[in-house]
């Protein structure tokens, strides 16, 4: 459905993409479809043990293998501590990792890597490194990581920013508001709720590569599937001792992120190799390797409790939450603080609140930055916890959100006391059109006609549930984004900007906001990003960033841009600037009605008179986060007999401002709540008692197909949002937090019984039948 | 070993190692297009079409195309000039990231060789062997239905 908006021009349009033509034809944009000639290829020695010491390796056997040109392990590589997570200053992850170390902490750990002719030898090379391990007892369960005597997964010396190494916790919060225990004693109807999110991957459908060479001067680029071209500069160049002026980070077009390549993984390793070896390398993670080595989702354990008055409005809401980040702390303390910033103050009637919890080490895979950041956990458990305190009222669950929403004016004192891994900053919403996502939404589902009916087809129940949910658009004090905006001689224009498109369609969008405000079609803007050699910073394609931080800086450098035009045409038509508009590529003067296009705008100051370039660089930082937000509605049946879950329409009505690109907005939410489908039906990472991930492939860790998608309708709710580009603010993550808790409302609906584990496979949700006696 | 197929209409006559994968080969001779999203058969984003049929180019060895016409997306169409389906997939804002996007265009294609008024289930049924992480399906099966009703028009080539 497309968003109505007032901006007339290429805003509110869904354009071409602007890099749509060159993926439909098939061209080679990507990482890997980029051929350096001479390439050595680069592969990994992962660690077959969960925790182990490594007692010596030997490497004779394998440097023997023809075509072996670098082997990289512990004993050749500079120890510096770093994290992998690419985040903004100062870095909120504990520096907890080294290229390689002495010690493996999971299964796929980072033992040693090679570089070789072909990927034959480099396979035979890796079998032949000899590696003594003392194996170590492993720590497979954060409640197994926190029990008294527990094995120290982070014994080593030199990590920084580690909360209680000894005891495995990485981070720890605790935040209250008010009195939660005397509200919650006193409060007229209480419920509660504990959700449990196992390890789950990104699964974009382009694995993790980088391709690492030498340019004319000698200085090395590396070509990277990264959401972070800036971020991996910086960290690369600490990691492997290298200039940062002497590395250009390139991003070209790449297969999906959604946080897994928020991460700098095989960046450093390339490098390292090519340095050594004075020649390319191109590494890629196969499917396996993208599963166990790169990130998944933090698996957390969410408790929730409620107290609410008599007429629903919520007095205290108590949040304790359990995060697994795995064998490193990548996004640990912000993954863990997001649970709560993203989700407390969409309940901002409740006066006493509490959040708190631990984020600890475990001997299993990494987890790190995943779309919903925390806020897809956290939502889980929050808004089942609402519909059970719905039920207690006997109240409407529309009715009790609708009683207790931020709505524009209103603040929430989490704002400011949870940030991004430290303090946030106060603000206040100024667009909220949540209560008409809730109308909408609710009329297109047939609410009030389906819900509680539980009608019958065969062993199938048929349930409706429902959610809500907001996010932040961009990280306040930490973000900052640029763009330049060049005019070329022939009038048309050149926008430059470290904003990294992963897919999500920012390229496209970016032109859009410049295009609104030079009064040109889109194709006139020639998009370039993500090119650390060419394109001023960025922070990176995260936390719901691009449209709006990113948005801003390119609005402000077309402002500029904007006024230099007026000025150059206003000297060429002996007028003042303020008699002069800019519309339809050309400039009028109201006073006279003479016209000057902009190809001639553009000559004259190249080549004729005053020459000078007109260009503007602008950025923009985040003071304020403005949050969008969503309602969510499904249908499901759920088979009494097998335990199967088919979810069988999906409505979600969002506010993200007004949309710049609706389709591509509209997009965002379908494939989010496509990949939160997968999150409550079958999307689950298994572990053996080793600590071996079991499922670590597309046959065995199962993606929703098409033919597992029901309808999904995606209806964008325009608000307008004062401080966004044109009105705008973000879209990409808010999609990923309904699924799980209307999925498992509405199977509670169909059934009466409450999965709060996920997946809700059939066995899951068969046991849960068996247990109520139904 | 000697290797004789029609590539994208062009024949090939070339050495190649009795175990490379067709993926590989196909890359090496610079169909980029032809993506390696798992190697395992499972994702689909290495899909081309064999003598019209489509099959995932990772699980196929080179000699398995001896004498047989490989179409790949760029046999298919080009950015100044695009198949009509590859239109569809621009206009209904089907490509997000568009790593599935060769695949997913390849086996609509099939579909739409033989049958020219698809179900939205037809379609769906069509490209359910091929993942995508971005979309959530529903502006690809646009995209497809979309192409269909195009060539029931008479507009495609």
């Amino acid at each position: 459905m497309a968003v109505e908006t007032r901006h007339r021009g290429a805003v509110g349009q869904s354009v071409t993409k602007v890099d749509g033509p060159s993926l439909v034809a098939g061209k080679p944009v990507f990482t890997l479809d980029h051929d350096v000639p001479g390439a050595l290829v680069g592969k990994i020695l992962p660690s077959p043990h969960a925790h182990a010491a490594i007692v010596s390796i030997d490497t004779a056997e394998a440097e023997a293998v023809p075509g072996v040109r670098a082997i990289l392990h512990h004993g050749n590589v500079p120890r510096v501590p770093y994290t992998t997570a690419g985040q903004g200053w100062p870095e909120p992850s504990p520096y907890d990792t080294v290229l390689f170390d002495r010690k493996v902490r999971f299964v796929g750990d980072r033992v040693a890597a090679v570089a070789a002719e072909t990927e034959e030898a480099a396979e035979e090379a890796l079998r032949k490194i000899r590696v003594e391990y003392k194996v170590l007892p492993a720590v497979l369960s954060p409640e197994e990581a926190l029990a008294d005597g527990a094995p120290v997964i982070h014994d080593e010396p030199d990590a920084e920013g580690i909360y209680d190494a000894k005891h495995n916790i990485v981070a720890a919060v605790d935040i209250p508001v008010g009195d939660v225990a005397s509200a919650l004693a006193e409060a007229h109807v209480t419920a509660e709720a504990t959700c449990e999110i196992p390890y789950s991957q990104h699964a974009a459908i382009e694995p993790h590569g980088v391709i690492a060479y030498f340019d004319e001067a000698g200085r090395l680029v590396l070509r990277t599937s990264t959401q972070v071209p800036f971020h991996v500069r910086r960290i690369v160049a600490r990691v492997v001792g290298l200039d940062p002026a002497r590395i250009r980070v390139i991003k070209p077009r790449i297969g999906g992120g959604f946080g897994s390549k928020q991460e700098i993984l095989l960046e450093p390793v390339a490098a390292l190799l090519a340095l050594r070896t004075g020649r390319p390398v191109r590494m890629a993670y196969s499917r396996e390797e993208v599963f166990i080595a790169s990130r998944t989702r933090h698996p957390m354990r969410v408790a929730v409790k409620l107290g609410a008055g008599k007429d629903g409005v919520l007095q205290a809401i108590d949040m304790e939450v359990l995060s697994n980040t795995g064998a490193y702390g990548a996004h640990a303390l912000t993954v863990l603080s997001n649970v709560g910033s993203k989700t407390l103050p969409l309940y901002n009637k409740a006066p006493h609140l509490r959040f708190r919890g631990k984020a600890v080490y475990t001997n299993l895979p990494v987890a790190g930055a995943y779309r919903g950041y925390g806020a897809t956990q956290g939502y889980f458990a929050l808004e089942v916890a609402m519909d059970r305190l719905a039920e207690a009222l006997g109240m409407d669950p529309i009715e009790l959100r609708k009683r207790n929403h931020i709505r524009v004016g209103e603040t929430s004192p989490i704002f400011e006391k949870i940030g991004e891994g430290r303090e946030g900053t106060a603000q206040v919403v100024r667009s909220c059109a949540l209560a008409d996502c809730l109308r909408i939404g609710a009329e297109r589902i047939g609410w009030k006609e389906n819900r509680g009916r539980r009608r019958e087809d065969g062993p199938w129940v048929h349930g409706l549930g429902m959610a809500c949910a907001m996010q932040g658009s961009g990280i306040t004090g930490v973000d900052m984004a640029a763009a330049t905006l060049v005019m070329q001689d022939d009038g048309s224009f050149r926008l430059l900007v470290g904003a990294t498109d992963l897919g999500t369609g920012s390229d496209t969008i970016l032109a859009q906001i410049a295009a609104q405000e030079l009064g040109v079609p889109v194709d006139r803007v020639l998009v370039y990003s993500s090119d650390t050699d060419f394109t001023p910073f960025d922070t990176g394609a995260y936390a719901s960033s691009t449209t709006y931080v990113s948005g801003n800086a390119v609005l402000r450098a077309a402002q500029s841009v904007h006024r230099q035009i007026l000025d150059v045409a206003a000297a060429a038509l002996g007028e003042r600037p303020e008699v002069l508009e800019l519309a339809e590529g050309a400039v009028a003067s109201r006073k006279t009605g003479r016209r000057l296009t902009l190809g001639e705008i553009g000559h004259r100051a190249t080549y004729v008179v005053d020459q000078r370039q007109i260009a503007a660089t602008a950025s923009f930082t985040c003071p304020e986060s403005p949050p969008p937000f969503a309602a969510f509605f499904c249908e499901v049946a759920v088979d009494r007999e097998t335990g199967v879950v088919r979810v069988e329409r999906f409505v979600v009505a969002a506010d993200c401002g007004v949309a710049i690109h609706p389709k591509a907005a509209e997009g965002q939410l379908e494939g989010a709540i496509l990949q939160g489908i997968g999150h409550a039906l079958c999307e689950e990472m298994l572990f053996a008692p080793s600590g071996r991930c079991v499922n670590a492939g597309f046959f065995d860790y199962k993606l929703p197909s098409s033919l597992d998608t029901p309808r999904i309708e995606a209806i964008l709710v325009p608000s307008e949002e004062p401080t966004g580009p044109w009105g705008a603010k973000s879209i990409s993550e808010i999609g990923i937090n309904g699924p799980l808790p209307a999925i498992s409302n509405a199977i509670y609906d169909a059934v009466g019984v409450r999965l709060t584990r996920a997946p809700f496979t059939p066995e899951r949700v068969l046991l849960a039948l068996r247990a109520a006696g139904k | 070993m000697k290797l004789l197929f029609e590539l994208n209409g062009v024949p090939q006559y070339l050495d190649v190692e009795p175990g490379e994968r067709l993926l590989r080969l196909l890359r090496r001779l610079g169909m980029k297009s032809v993506k390696e999203g798992c190697g395992t058969g499972d994702c689909g984003a290495c899909t081309v079409l064999v003598d019209g049929r489509a099959v995932r180019s990772c699980l196929m060895v080179a000699p398995q195309v001896q004498g047989r016409r490989v179409l790949t997306l760029e046999g298919l169409g080009s950015v100044d000039d695009p198949h009509p389906l590859q239109q569809a997939f621009l206009d209904a804002g089907a490509v997000q990231c568009g790593f599935c996007t060769p695949g997913m265009i390849l086996v609509a294609y099939e579909l739409l060789q033989g049958n020219d008024d698809p179900s939205p289930e037809d379609v769906r049924k069509a490209i359910a062997g091929n993942l995508c992480r971005c979309t959530g399906y529903v502006k690809i099966a646009d995209a497809v239905l979309l192409a269909a009703r195009w060539k029931q028009e008479g507009k495609w080539r």
